[in-house]
């Protein structure tokens, strides 16, 4: 009776036969080291923001008059609504987080490269359309970093020459920040760009199953089938769908089904992130002020500006460099570049050797140099601008740029290591 | 590469173990989910016990008084309502208000209230949730020889002065009587009683 | 009441910072939000000497009072605002506008002082009101320079005034050091006032986050279970690749 159910299923949409494709009899290389814990933690994020986001939507009220108030009676007066909350304000950050590792992942063993190229676009895209999300979001709650983080950003769009004054406008839908703003935004974040979000991060895997998983060798498991024999290939237990193997014209070494295997294994890093996650969630909501920022606990006033000023931690980064510039379009110009350049990292690096395990020492010391550079920006832009920290941010601004002007040029004629056969 | 055999039996325990685990967690993540549908402070805060002041109550008069954003009814019944009480018995459904859950204790009479004449109910017919109206008069034309009811304007169900569904009406059960305490002779505290601090 | 001439406040700013209105040094706020009967009497003050101009309006008396394990009718008869009922929120009632026009701004509702300020902030700032003629009410305060409201603690500490001292440390470096001291005027000697403040910051903070001893208690189970999860997927995780290694 339910073997029948399961064909007549089977037969009008083939749910077993695309779960034997993508994950019994997926091939995924079995040397896959702690950074590729972030694909999945991203996934579980991403599911994380939906369900406390529909939840938090519940009892949110989106108007200039409401909105405060509302957070605080979730916060309050709903049953578990501080845990919803914490715990969308709190995935918030742990999304950058997560998905700040899993580019430098990818970064670092070049998983980026041919021909895995769409598959890095969309990641981008993805991280593209985030930026936006939270950026949405963090007005919501109606604080004073709210009102005046939003203030701040949607100035820059004022430094587009001939129509910066009236995209402002038309972006705020008022002389100031507003209802209508707040209304646009809450339209956005709670509907348009989830759902935007979801079809990329689809996307995103299905292009990643296309091409098969990079791994930290960056070899490929899925090989030419020449007759070359393979001793010890722990691929040989296992059977693979077909559609990887191509009727025996490919070949498969190193490599072993995503289920068991890396099932067991994401769910040990799932609950290892989820320890540090609650961790913060129970104990530190706040996450040292970065997470919550202390001015956001009072509403938004548009007649007083908070002190200090800064973007939530996860777009320090590019606002120091927004800010290190004095010119606003030039500075506006830089901003974006920074974001840009990272989508063209597929065609900037020219090398043929995709892990740092095997590049040159020059691009190992460049990889530092961007990562020293990304912090360094992401600190700086936290803090109040004085000269000195201007001067700095100028500093790690160019090295953050030189990192992709050093590696266009080194990589053309690069001296690798020789790659290995076999996954280490 | 081991090629040890594989302990099933450890694999299978450890399995079943990660799973129940797992799934104790799922249901605990369900948790704050489904709790935040409950009412909030705010909603139970409006949902309070109110007060009554039926000082100025005439005989035969309904008062309405919001109680958990329902109406709920006080009538002080003349005695020509309270002997119509006997007359209407043969013809309820449950005349000696057995249906548990509908009347605190106290209303388990046939005049279903603490004091005789002054008469509390919900004032929501206990089929899909109508507001029957109040027929101080005209009743018998609904059920003939009885002055005095309650008739449901959505699908006909009709009560008696204590409130009692007459039988062969949609409506199931009599109507719903809150908990509710006299202060003193002319205040009425609704939703609280002597039994709930 | 003993009259203490001089009481000493623990508050100690550099003159340096007080000048350029730069940074105060803090002093850390006894907080304990386990300790009701602090939470009582932090409640107590807030209500007799702070509603009159703040609001608390996120936060409300039900919810407060069971938080705080009073029972509805003694907190309704001694702590309530006005008429208010035990299911309203904490109010003062006065209009926001005509505060604004008696104060130059209306003063801000205090739910959230702890989250905005810190608790640390709110209990010095407490206790380093001093006299200064030029002001509008009188007084100023040394973490809040040119603050616009008054010393509504004063009947409880008498009058501060600012003392400057110079002092000569052991490697013979002059020491400016800023204290507020009190005539002695008040209610309360220097300890008994630090008692209070501490404990009306201890109930703000409660009222900046009622749900933090849950969350705590709440955090640790989560915690114990997430440790065990832990484990068992660690040894499955072991099991199944040792088809691998």
């Amino acid at each position: 009776m339910f073997k029948n159910l399961m064909s007549w299923i089977e037969y009008r949409m083939p749910f077993m036969e695309k779960m034997n494709l993508h994950v019994m009899q997926y091939p995924a290389p079995k040397n896959f080291n702690f950074w590729y814990f972030f694909g999945s933690l991203a996934m579980l994020v991403l599911v994380n923001q939906i369900l406390t986001g529909v939840w938090l939507t519940m009892n949110f009220e989106p108007s200039a008059e409401r909105a405060f108030a509302s957070v605080e009676y979730i916060m309050r007066e709903v049953d578990y609504g501080w845990l919803l909350r914490y715990m969308h304000s709190t995935g918030a950050s742990a999304f950058f987080i997560v998905v700040y590792l899993h580019m430098f992942r990818g970064m670092m063993y070049g998983s980026y490269q041919k021909p895995r190229e769409l598959l890095w676009l969309f990641g981008w895209f993805i991280f593209l359309v985030l930026m936006a999300e939270a950026f949405m979001g963090y007005l919501l709650p109606w604080g004073q970093m709210s009102f005046w983080g939003a203030q701040v950003i949607i100035s820059i769009f004022g430094v587009v020459p001939y129509i910066g004054d009236d995209l402002t406008l038309w972006i705020r839908g008022d002389y100031v920040i507003s209802g209508a703003t707040l209304n646009r935004f809450f339209a956005l974040h709670v509907i348009a760009l989830p759902l935007v979000l979801v079809i990329l991060v689809f996307l995103h895997i299905i292009a990643l199953h296309e091409v098969g998983s990079n791994n930290p060798d960056g070899v490929e498991v899925k090989r030419e089938n020449d007759g070359t024999k393979y001793e010890d290939n722990v691929a040989d237990k296992f059977t693979f769908h077909e559609y990887f193997t191509k009727g025996g014209k490919k070949f498969i070494v190193d490599a072993i089904p995503f289920h068991p295997y890396y099932t067991v294994k994401d769910i040990v890093g799932v609950v290892g992130f989820l320890i540090l996650f609650c961790a913060v969630v129970f104990f530190a909501p706040e996450g040292g002020g970065y997470f919550l920022e202390a001015p956001n606990f009072e509403p938004a006033n548009p007649m007083k500006t908070p002190e200090h000023i800064a973007p939530v931690w996860y777009f320090t980064p590019f606002y120091a460099i927004l800010r290190a510039i004095p010119d606003q379009l030039i500075g506006a110009i830089a901003m974006f570049a920074a974001i840009i350049l990272l989508a063209l990292l597929p065609w900037l690096d020219r090398c043929k050797v995709r892990s740092v395990r095997y590049r040159s020492v020059w691009h190992k010391l460049n990889l530092v140099n961007f990562v020293i550079s990304f912090v360094v920006l992401g600190v700086l832009g936290a803090l109040p601008a004085t000269p000195e920290y201007t001067l700095i941010a100028r500093i790690a601004m160019t090295t953050y740029f030189l990192y992709f002007v050093f590696l266009y040029v080194y990589s053309k004629n690069e001296k690798t290591k020789p790659l290995p056969v076999r996954l280490s | 590469m081991s090629n040890a055999p594989v302990d099933h039996g450890r694999r299978r325990f450890l399995t079943i173990a990660t799973s129940v685990v797992g799934a104790v967690g799922a249901v605990g993540a369900a948790v704050p989910f489904i709790a935040s549908w409950n009412p909030s402070e705010k909603a139970k805060q409006a949902g309070a016990p109110v007060s009554a002041n039926i000082s100025k109550l005439e005989p035969g008069q309904l008062i309405r008084v919001e109680w958990r954003g329902k109406p709920v009814w006080v009538v002080k019944r003349t005695p020509e309502m309270l002997e119509s009480l006997v007359t209407t018995e043969p013809n309820l459904r449950d005349p000696n208000s057995d249906e548990e859950g509908q009347q605190p204790g106290y209303a388990k009479n046939r005049h279903r209230s603490k004091k005789p004449e002054i008469f509390v109910a919900v004032g929501i017919c206990t089929h899909l949730g109508c507001s029957p109206t109040y027929k101080m008069s005209d009743f018998d034309a609904h059920v003939s020889g009885i002055a005095s009811g309650f008739f449901c304007p959505c699908h006909g169900s009709t009560y008696d002065m204590a409130g009692r569904v007459f039988s062969g009406v949609p409506a199931p059960k009599n109507l719903m009587i809150p908990p509710y305490m006299f202060e003193d002779d002319n205040n009425l505290i609704i939703g609280k009683d002597e039994g709930v601090a | 009441m003993l009259k203490k001439l001089l009481s000493v406040l623990a508050l100690v700013a550099s003159s340096a910072a007080l000048a350029s209105g730069a940074a105060v040094h803090l002093d850390k706020a006894p907080v304990n939000l386990k300790d009701t009967e602090s939470l009582q009497r932090g409640m107590r003050l807030y209500q007799n000497y702070c509603l009159g101009c703040h609001q608390m309006e996120y936060n409300r008396y039900s919810r407060t009072f069971r938080d705080l394990q009073i029972p509805d009718e003694v907190g309704m008869e001694n702590l309530a605002f006005g008429a208010q009922k035990v299911g309203e929120y904490i109010k003062n009632g006065a209009p926001k506008a005509d505060q604004a026009r008696w104060f130059g701004a209306a003063p801000p509702d205090l739910t959230n002082v702890t989250r905005v300020r810190g608790p640390n902030w709110v209990y010095t700032y407490l206790r380093s009101f001093y006299v200064d003629p030029s002001r509008p009410f009188g007084v100023n305060n040394v973490v809040f320079p040119m603050v616009g409201m008054p010393h509504v603690l004063q009947e409880l500490q008498g009058v501060p005034t600012l003392e400057h001292t110079t002092t000569v440390d052991a490697h013979g470096n002059e020491v400016h050091k800023t204290v507020v001291v009190t005539d002695g005027s008040g209610e309360l000697s220097t300890d008994e006032y630090d008692r209070a403040v501490a404990d009306l910051v201890n109930y703000l903070t409660y009222a900046g986050q009622p749900s933090k001893l849950e969350a705590q208690s709440l955090g640790i189970k989560v915690m114990i279970f997430l440790f065990i999860f832990f484990i068992f997927a660690f040894l499955l995780k072991k099991e199944y690749w040792k088809d691998v290694h």
